[in-house]
């Protein structure tokens, strides 16, 4: 297919409900840490966007949000062009100044630590980062506590950053600064906000 | 749906809703903390609800069933207008049962059912800032809760101790939400702060003319403020509901007449008129049946 085609095509059918639908499974995600969201695809973006992430980028990204991509996809040009054409939003090169930040190949993708974490006083100024994963049923299964879950949550994402434990560990005592993950499977997704511990991991 | 072809699904344009949305997110992710947003001017009055109506038109959807109450009740002005609104800009389903409702706005009450999980909580708050009462600059209220120092709040209510001989403070009593963040729980009685509390449902509050933006996620910890010799109370009545007969629930004075006549009610219509439907009936009610025969 030719570059245009696949730049202009694919978004969002019905921009208003679709949007409303997908910040929903996103809102739930969030408030129910390590809750699996089942979402229906609503985008056919280029390759490697998939289409949750492209759905989420049309969702939360427009012209108010700075965003950074990783390697895979800013070296796409039909990636870039569509995620511009659909959301017109701000690319930078610069993990620390992201709102967000969309990443495709989880296993080399920088660390927490580079990406924004927002002031003390304005903690809201910090990275989303959206991670493009496979499924929920990695081998690794993490126990989740905290705010939004009941008790303990079981989590368990196909891919994870490098040494997640310890970085995710350094994430949570920076509290109220840090980062927040929302991991994009296909056709379901889930969250991890900044307030969630990690009690146990289990291969 | 034709009449409705200039206005956006649910009032908003879409730019404002991702922005709210944006808000929103960070909100839950960090709770009880207040996230500035760029509230918009809504077709209704500063002090009427604008943050609530925002934070509800950009969470609702076509499958949704919208609740409104006003200190309580589902049939005064504010909440029968707000009702009236989402019905027009957004044509969604809208009830005064809160067990049928996904999304409930309220203005200073939290419904007496205990909510369930699923359920959107949706509070109007007038003045977001907890600490703005004793510290009039937001620059230096910023700071203090970035620096945690909330010696301040805990000065005011020994204040109130050494001069009412307990915390005379009754609505909008200071909360702590998770250990970290206090928060402001919106004028609602301190009655409802214990259902805040590890609540299963999302709550969020909606600040229009400050422009803020503040959750609390299911299941978090919300403590009042208190000291370990005068601890956190909530108020108690000393007779029941007039109509339903209800105890412990929270209750409204309706004067009768000019005589100093007044009787009491629950404030949440909704509990109350369940509750007379199962048959309850206190000292004032009617007769079961009299009501439908004089209809």
């Amino acid at each position: 297919m030719r570059v245009e085609t696949q730049v202009f095509e694919g978004g969002f059918s019905d921009s208003v409900l679709n949007a409303q639908n997908v910040f929903r499974a996103l809102m739930d995600a969030m408030a129910n840490p390590g809750r699996i969201v089942d979402v229906s695809d609503l985008t056919t973006p280029p390759a490697p966007l998939t289409p949750l992430a492209a759905s989420i980028a049309a969702t939360l990204f427009d012209h108010d949000a700075t965003v950074w991509c990783d390697r895979a996809i800013s070296g796409s040009a039909a990636a870039v062009g569509w995620l511009k054409f659909h959301t017109g939003l701000e690319l930078t090169g610069d993990t620390a100044e992201a709102d967000f930040a969309l990443i495709s190949d989880v296993n080399a993708m920088p660390s927490l630590e580079s990406f924004c974490r927002g002031t003390a006083e304005y903690p809201d100024r910090s990275t989303t980062l959206i991670l493009q994963i496979d499924s929920f049923d990695g081998a690794d299964v993490l126990t989740l506590e905290g705010p939004g879950i009941k008790e303990t949550q079981s989590f368990s994402p196909s891919h994870l950053p490098r040494m997640f434990r310890d970085q995710w560990a350094a994430n949570r005592a920076a509290f109220p600064r840090g980062v927040d993950l929302v991991f994009a499977a296909k056709g379901a997704l889930a969250a991890l906000p900044r307030t969630t511990r990690i009690t146990k991991t289990e291969a | 749906m034709t009449d409705l072809a200039t206005y956006n699904f649910a009032y908003l344009d879409e730019q404002t809703k991702r922005m709210i949305r944006r808000a929103i997110l960070k909100a839950i992710a960090i709770p009880g903390y207040q996230v500035p947003f760029a509230s918009r001017e809504m077709p209704m009055p500063y002090g009427w609800g604008t943050g609530g109506v925002q934070v509800t038109a950009a969470v609702l959807g076509p499958d949704d069933t919208l609740k409104v109450i006003d200190q309580g009740a589902d049939d005064t002005t504010n909440a029968v207008s707000i009702r009236a609104f989402f019905q027009k800009v957004a044509n969604v389903r809208v009830t005064t049962k809160t067990s049928e409702a996904t999304i409930i706005q309220t203005r200073h009450r939290i419904p007496e059912m205990q909510l369930q999980a699923g359920q959107t909580l949706v509070y109007q708050v007038p003045i977001p800032e907890p600490l703005r009462f004793l510290e009039p600059r937001e620059t230096e209220t910023r700071k203090m809760h970035a620096l945690e120092e909330y010696g301040l709040m805990h000065v005011k209510l020994y204040e109130d101790i050494a001069r009412h001989g307990h915390i005379a403070t009754t609505y909008a009593y200071p909360v702590k939400v998770e250990g970290r963040y206090v928060m402001d729980p919106s004028p609602t009685p301190k009655f409802d702060n214990p259902k805040m509390h590890m609540s299963p449902a999302l709550q969020l509050f909606g600040a229009g003319r400050e422009k803020r933006i503040y959750a609390i996620p299911p299941y978090t910890e919300v403590v009042s403020l208190d000291f370990e010799d005068h601890p956190f109370e909530i108020q108690t009545f000393s007779q029941p509901c007039a109509l339903c007969g209800a105890k412990g629930s929270y209750l409204d004075e309706v004067i009768l007449d000019d005589k100093g006549g007044s009787m009491f009610v629950c404030s949440d219509t909704d509990f109350c008129e369940d509750r007379q439907a199962k048959g309850h009936r206190g000292a004032l009610a009617p007769e079961a049946g009299t009501a439908e025969a004089a209809e």
